[in-house]
């Protein structure tokens, strides 16, 4: 710690700890309000499926049934949640109209008097579904007549014309041509639940000033106002969204799933309506993790420089791509590693099939590049004969070089922290890596190689 | 059969904030009368402890001790714009509205204070304790509570500062990717020491330690809570979660934690680090942000040495006991 700060690097109390371990901490969920309605979801039992009737009938004369919402209810139904920052098209739906892209997608919205009767009245609406065919394969959704997903006619998200975030610099090709060694691998990783031990899940008040209060776990309660704002179709200033100690989010709160639908019941009802997820849905309805898969070629000199590396990424959005388009174009920014690479080309595509569908967590389309690269690093080192330190510190950036995306590397401290966890575990480095530096390599015919 | 051990390495970035939508982040900070302050926000804490990082900036701008903010967050009546908790942004993009907002406030302070003390501003200096003082004249000392009270019942000023953070937009070039999608980077280097069951193909984790260069450490005990957690969540991707256990098939998908499977307390390893700090250039006292590498490192630490023990590679997560088995079994077969 610097010494003219004062409480800047000091652990001092954390200002909720107490209120945590004594279970004072007020979470949303811990709030209730008189007359207060429950929402549960009617969801599709199929994976892809067209809609051709829903029965409500036996549904309405559940006790405690209060009333339904369905697609045409949704005053702007159709929506995606980065539209806030300009991401098109709008793909989304709130309830679904003609088509269920994923098996637990949301159909018909049931607000009854409490969670039981709402659940009991969820099972007696009867669908009208005929069976569409499925893709569940990153791969598999890309190839000619596979089932399509999205109403744009292929799988892909598409990047201004493009089927894939590209990164480019230099020529892969001609660098594969002269280098010594070629490293290949293929990289899977499974999609996985955010987990936190709050699931997702709001209330929403009506006022008497004709405002509605929503209490929320929202990881980001601005945006969860604008986009309900725009899917409801009022001004923001009739929303007022309040948070508190979410309960962890891991990026799984930052959908804008709950807020919307239960803030329209509120104005449907005039009541408070809660809307929260079960662990069940938690983990089978609401986003995971993207699967991935990911292709890397690698041209290495002799001497264990990387001068060419080339990422093929295919990251499983599921039905709706919600926030992976980003996650796509961070792996992109990210997908050749800390190191310093002459010559990258990187494809990342966000694939959509008929799964649930995925969105932001914890990595956010890093973890697993970081994944990918680490371990191929390890092959490389081991057939270019050095060991896996080594193999890295020649290859690490500094500050200066060029990264794949053309953005300067400033503020690479990769050789200082691997210097310092060999350190830690006595890992005795040679005098050469540990004599190096992040600082910006010397100008020279080479570009300052090694 | 045995019992194998093996160690791995992984050497990772970490690009924390995001941009590519301007993603700003704002404060307002105002003076009661009994001289606290109060920081309006409407960023949330996830439980990571922001609400404490966040006072601890604001204190350290003002010069009054911790105890003396108060943070109110996570209300969109009274706080001003946020883009959210995620991206490992809300340390460094908050920290600096909070600077921004501190500085204007303590300015504020300093002004009423020159009145009072006929003093020039520049002479003024305030010492982290909630003293306010001539520089060099110890006598000429008053509590930053006094003047906040004095702003308010005889000068009828405010005590008040508003900050902003946000780094312009970045638009991607559709060709080559060109972009300026973060903040800054951070880093992590991770060893792990693995023992394999060539029996059961059961991977126990012995150990995980690591070197991390954070920028600076606003709450030490804090870093080290992301750091036990992270690696637990690293470790937890690496060998045990997924929702689609034989991706890319449907079936089998977890309904609840008895299906899902998580390490407990008792697969939880030794967990070691050292934390380095050089300060980045855009952060607040050069904070880089933590939160999520913490549990990439560990991820391709572990794999790597379940390879250095048993010779078998599996690049796919999670490494489950059926593919080291499996792995073990093609290994044999091919040898044989």
């Amino acid at each position: 710690m610097s010494a003219d700060l004062n409480v800047v690097g000091q652990s001092v109390e954390r200002s909720d700890g107490i209120g945590h371990v004594t279970g004072r901490t007020r979470f949303f969920g811990d709030r209730s309000f008189p007359g207060m309605l429950h929402l549960k979801m009617v969801r599709s039992p199929l994976d892809h499926a067209r809609i051709i009737g829903i029965d409500l009938t036996d549904a309405e004369r559940v006790s405690g049934f209060v009333r339904a919402l369905t697609a045409s209810d949704v005053p702007h139904n159709l929506y995606t949640i980065l539209g806030l920052i300009g991401v098109e098209p709008e793909e989304e739906f709130v309830l679904a109209e003609d088509r269920v892209r994923f098996k637990g997608e949301a159909i018909v919205a049931i607000i009854a008097e409490s969670e039981a009767a709402a659940l009991e009245a969820v099972s007696k609406v009867h669908l009208d579904l005929e069976e569409l065919p499925a893709v569940f394969d990153v791969e598999e959704a890309l190839r000619p007549g596979a089932p399509i997903v999205t109403s744009w006619g292929n799988n892909t998200f598409m990047y201004e014309g493009h089927p894939c975030r590209r990164v480019r610099l230099g020529d892969v090709e001609a660098a594969f041509e002269r280098a010594d060694h070629i490293v290949e691998g293929v990289y899977n990783t499974s999609p996985i639940e955010q987990a936190p031990v709050e699931t997702t899940g709001c209330i929403a008040v009506p006022e008497a000033n004709g405002r509605y209060t929503v209490y929320t776990n929202t990881q980001a309660l601005y945006f969860s106002l604008d986009n309900t704002a725009i899917i409801l179709q009022v001004p923001g200033n009739r929303l007022h969204f309040v948070g508190g100690t979410v309960g962890g989010g891991f990026g799984g709160k930052v959908d804008v799933i709950v807020e919307p639908i239960a803030t329209l019941a509120a104005m449907k009802t005039n009541r408070p309506v809660r809307f929260a997820y079960s662990r069940s849905e938690e983990m089978q309805v609401s986003s995971t993790r993207s699967a991935w898969r990911i292709y890397i070629k690698d041209g290495i000199s002799r001497d264990g420089h990387i001068i060419a590396r080339k990422v093929t990424s295919y990251a499983d959005s599921g039905a709706y791509s919600r926030q992976t388009p980003y996650a796509l174009t961070k792996h992109a920014a990210n997908a050749a590693g800390p190191y310093a690479i002459p010559n990258v080309s990187i494809d990342a595509y966000c694939v959509y099939t008929n799964r649930q569908p995925t969105s932001a967590m914890r990595g956010f389309g890093v973890t697993m590049a970081s994944f990918a690269l680490e371990v191929q690093m390890d092959k490389i080192a081991e057939r270019v004969g050095v060991d896996p330190w080594t193999i890295r510190f020649i290859n690490a950036y500094r500050n200066g070089d060029m990264k794949p995306h053309r953005k300067l590397a400033e503020d690479a401290t990769l050789i200082e922290t691997m210097q310092a966890a060999a350190a830690l575990v006595g890992h005795v480095l040679p005098d050469d890596l540990r004599a190096m530096t992040s600082a910006p390599r010397d100008a020279g015919p080479d570009g300052g190689r090694d | 059969m045995a019992r194998l051990r093996g160690t791995g390495m992984a050497a990772v970035n970490y690009p924390t904030g995001m941009n590519l939508g301007g993603d700003p982040s704002q404060a307002l900070i105002h003076a009661t009368t009994s001289g606290s302050f109060v920081v309006s926000l409407s960023a949330t804490d996830l439980g990571q402890g922001l609400k404490t990082v966040i006072g601890q900036i604001a204190a350290e701008t003002l010069g009054v001790e911790f105890g003396e903010i108060v943070v109110d967050t996570a209300d969109t009546d009274t706080g001003p714009h946020d883009m959210g908790t995620f991206a490992s942004r809300a340390t460094h993009r908050v920290g600096n509205a909070v600077i921004a907002a501190a500085t204007e406030a303590r300015q504020a302070l300093l002004d009423v204070a020159s009145e009072e003390l006929e003093a020039a501003v520049e002479d003024l200096e305030i010492d982290g304790h909630g003293n306010l003082m001539v520089k060099g004249v110890p006598s000429r000392s008053v509590r930053v509570a006094d003047i906040a009270a004095l702003a308010q019942f005889k000068y009828g000023r405010t005590i008040a500062g508003r900050g902003s953070y946000m780094k312009p937009k970045s638009i991607v070039d559709p060709e080559t990717g060109a972009m300026d999608p973060d903040s800054t980077e951070a880093h992590a280097c991770t060893v792990a020491e693995v023992e394999v069951d060539t029996e059961t193909g059961e991977v126990t984790v012995l150990s995980i330690r690591s070197a991390y260069e954070v920028g600076r450490q606003v709450n030490p005990a804090l870093v080290a809570g992301q750091i036990e957690g992270g690696a637990w969540m690293g470790m937890s991707h690496a060998l045990y979660e997924t929702t689609a256990p034989y991706y890319p098939a449907v079936d089998h998908s977890p309904r609840d934690f008895s299906e899902y499977l998580m390490p407990g307390t008792l697969e939880m390893p030794i967990v070691e680090s050292v934390i380095l700090e050089m300060p980045s250039s855009n952060g607040p006292y050069g904070v880089k942000g933590l939160g999520e590498m913490t549990a990439n490192s560990p991820i391709p630490a572990i794999v790597n040495a379940i390879y250095h023990a048993t010779g078998v590679r599996i690049d796919e997560l999670p490494v489950t006991p059926e593919k080291i088995l499996r792995g073990l079994d093609a290994m044999a077969h091919a040898s044989s």
